[in-house]
């Protein structure tokens, strides 16, 4: 078993001939979640419905791109007078932007099976440049993405006005996310 | 007015503290419950909870004195029936003041937001997040208030009666100075 793996990873260093290509993102065991605090109380909320199409093979991680768009009407901040609330125009303003949209721009590897990815998040008309350190889990041919970042909302106007003060609604947002994968093999293409 | 027919100090402080965060806390409840979400709204809802919170540490201790101190008797012009219905009330306003803010805690979990004190300790969540459960204990909660805010106003009419009234020592065991009024 030993030797197999060894062999394994050899032949995975020898330029990914062997290796899969993640490609085939599975919506329904994917989740996209944030926490943040209210008065010191830590809050989870998730959006309800967002795409990812993401091609990252661990052998190739150059050529790693993703993609991910968030409905911010999905969102569920925890109560529905919340819900309510946020995607008004002080916070998301749905009705002019309708979706979230992280583009990378490049992976790098942290070692073992850390890596970071780099991108635009763009949020209410506004894009930043974010990184988020993430874990790549493989099981046979399923790949999962386990990553986090934390997002300050005022650098995207997300709570203006009388919200925009982060001593009851915290400006720092932990966003989670947890992505699964199914690999498509780039030979058998 | 001999000491040993007065509540000690403590007991006074403990009592009226609680008196004082009651008409805080309830009066901050209805109001913050009419408001539309602001951080205002979110602020008030957070010192409600902890005001609850302190109500029910008082109320323990209060149980703690309560279990070491022999309270002053009441005097003894009142009729037995009148003691007992005294000593009845007082049960029952121990009950409510925890049993409203387990209530107001419970009802925070079940809907999803945990009670933090003082933005400081997290209270565990006893239950999950269930939004059935949530309102019907938020039900609880109101009715049990209405409940406390009825003996509440029995409690003070019968301490202002004897006071104004019979001219007893009723409501000067719980005060911290004053002449023994001479009848």
């Amino acid at each position: 078993m030993k030797k197999l793996q060894l062999l394994l990873t050899l032949l995975g260093a020898m330029g990914g001939a062997y290796a899969a290509e993640f490609n085939q993102v599975q919506a329904d065991k994917s989740t996209l979640t944030f926490a943040y605090k209210q008065m010191g109380v830590p809050l989870e909320g998730k959006f309800r419905k967002f795409g990812a199409q993401l091609a990252f093979d661990p052998a190739r991680i150059n050529a790693a791109q993703a993609r991910l768009e968030a409905d911010i009407a999905s969102i569920d901040t925890g109560s529905s007078e919340g819900n309510d609330e946020v995607v008004g125009k002080l916070w998301f303003n749905t009705k002019i932007y309708p979706v979230a949209q992280f583009v990378s721009t490049g992976v790098k590897a942290l070692g073992g099976n850390r890596y970071e990815v780099l991108g635009k998040l763009t949020i209410k008309g506004r894009s930043l440049d974010v990184s988020a350190p993430f874990t790549f889990r493989q099981e046979g041919s399923v790949g999962v993405f386990d990553g986090a970042f934390v997002l300050k909302r005022l650098d995207y106007a997300i709570g203006e006005g009388l919200w925009a003060d982060v001593g009851t609604v915290a400006n720092e947002v932990r966003i989670v996310f947890h992505i699964v994968t199914n690999a498509v093999s780039p030979i058998k293409k | 007015m001999n000491p040993s027919t007065r509540y000690t100090t403590t007991a006074m402080a403990l009592h009226w503290l609680t008196a004082l965060f009651i008409f805080t806390t309830f009066p901050l409840g209805v109001y913050m419950h009419e408001l539309a979400l602001s951080p205002l709204k979110l602020q008030l809802v957070s010192y409600h909870k902890w005001l609850g919170v302190t109500i029910f540490l008082l109320t323990v201790a209060r149980l703690a004195w309560r279990a070491t101190h022999v309270p002053p008797p009441l005097p003894e012009t009142i009729p037995l029936w009148q003691q007992r219905a005294a000593h009845g009330l007082h049960f029952l306003l121990y009950v409510l003041l925890l049993t409203i803010p387990l209530t107001g805690w419970l009802m925070s979990s079940a809907k999803g937001f945990p009670v933090v004190y003082l933005g400081l300790v997290q209270l565990p969540d006893l239950v999950g997040k269930d939004k059935v459960l949530g309102d019907l204990l938020a039900e609880v909660h109101e009715m049990l208030n209405f409940g406390l805010l009825a003996l509440v106003g029995m409690h003070i009419a019968a301490a202002l009666k004897h006071h104004f009234i019979e001219h007893d020592d009723t409501l000067r065991r719980m005060l911290p100075s004053g002449k023994r009024v001479e009848s």
